[in-house]
């Protein structure tokens, strides 16, 4: 039946426990974990395609039906995510081939991986409230792991804090789970929309909207993300960029859950609030970005931005500007994926971090300049590329609405990321060279091919946006009518 | 009972946020703990306390007793067992490479 929609957990998950028995054999394991990676990849186009065919597609464990059982509920919007995260994560994966060192394949890096990508993959498609908070731990269980693994002292200092953040804000996640599951009796999405619909969204249910509010936004680093810049510059170059592309976007994919199916009725109390809170991040995330000196903290920052851009949709919350989150959610994994891989390859070759002690790269390694120079322009949204459509639909959504603020400052920060960016390449690939022909690291085909392959998939989403937006527009379409998605999951169980 | 309970929960609360509070990593650890168990207990209240019989099926009472309850809170004192015992491992390894529990000393990137 639709047992397919367990799948995109299910292999990552399987393959991993197989990987932890075979240590030894390295080439074993980078193997089975790409065919599991591509595996889900391929299964979550068909699910996509299936969606399209026959609407929200539904899977009760165990045959208990909605609102009693736990289910995956997979809609455009989630399974969109996970097709990109499986795409994505194989690409960051080949760049670990040739990177990461075998202490780290030795020390069970490929399973965790894998554990990873199964969290994020189940917290998209689950449709129980507390199956989202298990998953979550699943994905922060394994990311404690992989960004603590190798153990350097500063890495060690970095994680710490995130660690603790992190389950400070599971506590808090639970908390409000506790108060909702007290008020309304019910822990299942839809039922629990139904059931807020019915009662009326009063004063309490706001007030428990904001406590995951709180805890979404500390997951996702809308404005609480005081501990991501830290602790993202920390790990290696892969592990950063799996983090990077994927982590936080998980936790905005739970605020756009959340606040446009169960707490969707009082959007001048929370949904004003996200977009006070988007427009903070915008402006503190550039302070940062354009602060630093240290290529990773800058990188880091521009993730900061990126949030608080795609939270402006969902501040506005008109159609159109859903369709641009949603888009710009999809672009950003891919190009945030490859700003880390970038960033981590001109590190590696250079063996320097800050941007004043690289100059004149661009003589020694021309493809990789010519990379980060596309990277820089889809980041700034330059038409063909992915970014441009994306920032198109979040304006027209914010002009629709009439916040001119948020739409100004959206469009400010996006110059400002361009001059970050350019910032990192003029005093980086221009200028006097300063690495001798002797000296000169060959830049492996390993670390060159997946940055190459990123950038494909941000032309190829940029001039085949066509084919991709009906799949927006249709996730879209879900998210602003919720009863789309209720009577997907509740039709047979009244 | 429901609302002793609750004065409880206000109290492991209070005693949390006490422990968060502090600069040392294992009090911030015990507090996350305390924390945990706080909610725990939140979660056990929000279902309601003895309502009813055992909830199977030939139990002869008009009232079950909710079971969800005891079922996630079985499943949060997993992950919190898991939570912290990574957290008091990783604790122990910092302060072995850092030689130090201060938060305020164990900043990773100088130029803060």
């Amino acid at each position: 039946m639709n047992n397919i929609i367990a799948m995109p957990v299910v292999i990552p998950l399987l393959v991993s426990i197989i990987l932890v028995f075979l240590r030894p054999f390295i080439k074993v394991q980078r193997v089975l974990s790409l065919i599991a990676l591509v595996a889900t990849a391929i299964v979550s186009i068909y699910i996509l395609n299936s969606i399209q065919m026959n609407g929200v597609l539904r899977l009760d464990f165990g045959g208990w039906k909605p609102p009693y059982g736990i289910l995956f509920v997979a809609d455009s919007f989630s399974v969109l995510l996970v097709l990109t995260t499986a795409i994505v994560s194989s690409i960051i994966l080949i760049y670990a081939f040739s990177s990461i060192g075998r202490r780290y394949e030795n020390m069970f890096f490929y399973p965790f991986v894998l554990l990873l990508i199964a969290g994020v993959n189940g917290s998209f498609l689950t449709g129980d409230l507390f199956n989202l908070f298990v998953f979550f731990e699943v994905m922060l269980l394994a990311s404690y792991v992989l960004i603590t693994l190798g153990g350097k002292k500063v890495q060690l200092m970095e994680s710490i804090k995130y660690v603790a953040i992190n389950v400070l804000s599971s506590w808090f996640f639970l908390l409000g789970i506790a108060y909702l599951y007290g008020t309304v009796g019910t822990l299942n999405m839809a039922h629990l929309s139904a059931r807020i619909a019915e009662v009326g969204q009063g004063p309490l249910l706001t007030i428990i909207s904001i406590i995951f509010l709180i805890v979404f936004s500390l997951k996702s680093g809308l404005l609480l993300y005081f501990w991501l810049p830290g602790s993202y510059s920390a790990p290696p170059t892969a592990i950063a960029a799996l983090f990077g592309a994927l982590l936080t976007k998980v936790g905005i994919y739970a605020l756009f859950r959340t606040f446009t199916l169960i707490f969707y009725h009082e959007p001048s109390i929370t949904h004003t609030l996200i977009g006070v809170m988007a427009a903070i991040t915008l402006v503190g995330g550039s302070i940062g970005a354009i602060a630093y000196q240290d290529i990773r903290q800058i990188v880091s920052y521009n993730v900061v931005i990126t949030i608080g851009f795609i939270l402006v949709g969902l501040a506005v919350s008109t159609s159109i500007g859903i369709q641009g989150s949603v888009f710009y959610l999809v672009h950003d994994i891919i190009i945030k994926a490859s700003l880390f891989l970038l960033a981590g390859t001109m590190i590696y070759l250079t063996g320097k971090t800050s941007i004043e002690e690289m100059s004149g790269l661009i003589r020694n390694y021309p493809l990789l300049g010519w990379l980060f120079f596309l990277t820089m322009l889809a980041l700034a949204g330059i038409p063909p590329l992915s970014g441009f459509l994306g920032k198109l639909y979040i304006g027209q959504g914010a002009v629709e609405a009439g916040s001119y603020i948020l739409l100004a400052l959206a469009f400010l920060s996006g110059i400002l990321v361009l001059y970050s960016l350019l910032r990192i390449f003029m005093n980086t690939f221009w200028g006097e060279t300063i690495i001798s022909e002797e000296d000169e690291i060959p830049l492996r085909k390993g670390l060159l091919l997946p940055c190459v392959l990123l950038g494909m998939m941000t032309i190829a989403l940029g001039v085949g946006a066509e084919g991709i937006l009906v799949y927006v527009e249709d996730a879209a379409y879900t998210l602003m009518n919720p009863e789309v998605y209720i009577d997907a999951v509740l039709e047979k169980g009244k | 009972m429901e609302t002793l309970i609750t004065i409880l929960v206000g109290v492991l609360v209070a005693v949390a946020v006490y422990l968060l509070l502090s600069r040392s990593v294992i009090r911030i650890i015990l507090g996350s703990a305390v924390l945990s168990h706080a909610i725990h207990l939140l979660l056990m209240v929000m279902g309601g306390l003895k309502k009813g019989g055992v909830p199977l099926i030939g139990e002869e009472t008009e009232n079950f007793a909710d079971a969800l309850p005891q079922a996630l809170i079985l499943t949060a004192i997993v992950i919190s067992f898991a939570v912290t015992a990574f957290l008091l491992v990783l604790a122990y390894r910092t302060y072995q490479e850092a030689g130090s529990d201060d938060l305020q000393e164990l900043r990773g990137f100088k130029n803060e």
